[in-house]
């Protein structure tokens, strides 16, 4: 069992290219760091190209029926917002302008630029992101562990039906159900809104599930695997207490493949929060991108989208570069 | 395999027996191959099993929907609206005084169709993509990979979402939109597969009595690498299934009057403080056909492959 490989197979060949140099750890970085910069560009790509493959323009006349623009005034508006460039111009003034953050007027919100609602909805998507991947890293790991210590006995059961549910089944449908359960059957927490902490709590668990049930898998996985390692029997051998056991030994290393799906989970809670924040009625950044889905609101869609794709790359980023920090054994 | 395991054990010893006697036998005992211990292993697994007979249960009533509803899920009943479960409708009728159980039934019909439909085109593109990256190795395998990290790159639901805003609603666009992008994983898997096994002993064998390209990746590469394949298949399917109810949900996936549960409980989600039924039920065969699938995948893995566990 060589250790850094075993790991995760696919680090090896990173390794390979990194260590060729002086400085392995910034070398990796700053390779990973550039590898952001075409991602990203591709990204902008897609959706740019979704933007004009779209049948229509927003030169057309808004309300059905209604008389087009004469062609001198739509030749002026094309040239007034550049649309009479050729693509590739096009993309290259629409990067720049991204870039900056400035992706252009909502189209259903005429009178507010996307920018200002981004700045205004990202905070909000933020808080309950991070307090839902908060519950989700505290639970998940509790119900692993407790799984891995009772393996087989009533706790593992619990926790195992909990995580296959957070995973299994998909966030609104859970949304429903806490609603109905905890707003109506029992009626502690209102059904939506975000006016108070009162409001949090329904939204939270919802968006939290499915990244807790993930982890709680994965931290039985490797809660079980690492039990039965030598070192953990040092301790007990030794005389260790099952607690400093459990928690000094056994978690500590536990706990590093769980690291790894913390990129995911962002995914996770990030792609999940359109749903859970659109059924709680949250005023954040995903019920924002369900209401310009159905809007067909293009500029907002395309910096949702862009905001949502940047945010994860640079949380993978952060992501490799804290396993690292974390676990010694690996080398880039 | 099979001896090892106590059960099958017992079942072959008076055979066994009979095989050391008559040579001719021996076909008998090797019969037992990895797709008979899979299913044995898989037939015991209780939730693999449960999971298996509701999916087998979904497709019946998926196919017989026309015999199943009640009623056409467009029979509308304009005197009857929003009304709770009674005798007349068993689930009781949405905002257009539909009948609630038929709709379901279709829906079951869009959910099971979507979930094998996007399956066949994500192998379809994802299987040879990989393969060939795996097989032919070099400057192909440099591209394709890179081209493979990019997709997986992008948020898997996000770029589905903004295919579909591209293509619109749809069934055949939501094949389109989840082949599209749910070809990478697989993809993934495949080269991986194929990587390791083209430095096999038996593949320089084949090569070496001089079979061609197309007959050592397809005649003996593939059929090994065809385990994980299979596994990623049955975990895909919740996956497009879900896809599918989400896209749905927030109203860019299947075109109204064709029911989906995930565009039942978006649209019933808004009325749960008055009428609570339109988006319980759709929510209910959401989760058991999910749970269904995620057990019967599960089982699936452990049968096929135990070092997986």
């Amino acid at each position: 069992m060589t250790r850094s490989g075993d790991l995760l197979p696919n680090r090896s060949d990173r390794a390979d290219r990194a260590t060729a140099g002086g400085f392995p750890l910034f070398q990796f970085a700053l390779a990973r760091v550039l590898w952001l910069v075409p991602t990203l560009l591709a990204m902008a790509l897609v959706t740019f190209l979704v933007m004009h493959a779209t049948p229509g323009s927003p030169l057309d006349p808004v309300s059905e029926g209604a008389n087009p623009l004469s062609p001198e005034a739509q030749k002026n508006l094309a040239k007034y917002y550049g649309l009479d460039r050729p693509l590739h111009e096009q993309f290259v003034i629409f990067v720049s302008k991204a870039v900056r953050g400035d992706f252009g007027n909502s189209f259903v919100y005429k009178t507010r630029t996307v920018r200002e609602i981004l700045v205004e909805t990202f905070p909000i998507s933020l808080l309950l992101g991070s307090m839902a991947l908060a519950l989700a890293i505290v639970g998940g790991l509790t119900l692993g562990v407790l799984a891995s210590i009772y393996q087989n006995r009533m706790w593992d059961y619990v926790s195992v039906s909990l995580a296959t549910i957070g995973v299994a089944v998909p966030n609104f449908v859970l949304a429903v159900f806490l609603i109905i359960l905890f707003s109506f059957v029992l009626p502690l927490f209102p059904t939506g809104g975000w006016d108070s902490p009162r409001n949090w709590v329904l939204p939270t668990v919802a968006l939290a599930l499915a990244p807790m049930g993930i982890i709680a898998r994965f931290t039985r996985a490797s809660m079980l695997e690492v039990i039965r390692a030598d070192y953990t029997l040092t301790a007990r051998a030794k005389g260790l207490g099952e607690i400093p056991v459990i928690f000094k030994h056994a978690l500590k290393n536990a706990f590093i493949p769980v690291v790894t799906l913390l990129g995911p989970m962002f995914a996770a809670v990030g792609t999940g929060s359109f749903f859970v924040e659109s059924i709680f009625r949250v005023p954040g950044m995903g019920r924002f991108f369900v209401l310009s889905m159905t809007g067909r609101d293009y500029p907002m869609i395309m910096a949702v989208v862009l905001t949502y794709g940047a945010f994860l790359a640079v949380m993978n980023l952060v992501v490799d570069l804290l396993y690292g920090i974390l676990d010694p054994r690996i080398r880039y | 395999m099979a001896s090892l395991t106590p059960a099958s054990g017992t079942e072959l010893s008076p055979r066994a027996a009979i095989a050391v006697a008559l040579p001719v036998d021996r076909t008998q005992a090797r019969t037992s191959s990895l797709w008979r211990d899979g299913v044995r292993r898989l037939l015991r697994n209780r939730l693999a099993l449960a999971g298996g007979i509701v999916i087998v249960l979904l497709c019946l009533i998926a196919i017989f929907a026309d015999f199943l509803a009640p009623l056409p899920y467009t029979k509308t009943n304009f005197g009857r609206l929003n009304e709770a479960p009674s005798r007349a409708y068993p689930l009781g009728t949405d905002q257009l005084g539909r009948d609630l159980l038929s709709r379901m039934i279709y829906g079951a019909r869009v959910s099971m169709l979507v979930g094998l439909g996007a399956q066949v085109v994500i192998v379809l593109i994802g299987v040879p993509i990989g393969a060939l990256s795996g097989y032919i190795g070099g400057r192909t395998d440099l591209f394709l990979t890179r081209f493979v990290d990019v997709m997986y790159a992008f948020p898997r639901l996000l770029f589905v979402i903004l295919v579909m805003s591209m293509l619109g609603a749809g069934l055949t666009n939501i094949f389109i939109a989840i082949g599209l992008t749910g070809w990478v994983g697989i993809a993934r898997q495949t080269r991986a597969q194929v990587l390791a096994l083209k430095e096999k002993e038996f593949v320089d064998g084949a090569r070496a009595l001089g079979a061609g390209f197309g007959r050592v990746l397809g005649r003996h590469v593939m059929p090994n690498a065809l385990t994980p394949i299979i596994v990623a298949v049955t975990f895909g399917i919740p996956e497009a299934i879900f896809t599918e109810a989400a896209l749905s949900f927030i109203g860019v996936g299947i075109n109204p009057p064709t029911p989906s549960w995930g565009q039942m409980v978006g649209e019933g989600q808004q009325y749960i403080r008055s009428y609570w039924h339109l988006c319980v039920f759709p929510s209910i065969a959401i989760a058991v056909t999910m749970l269904s699938f995620v057990f019967f995948g599960d089982g699936v893995r452990d049968a096929l492959d135990p070092k997986l566990k």
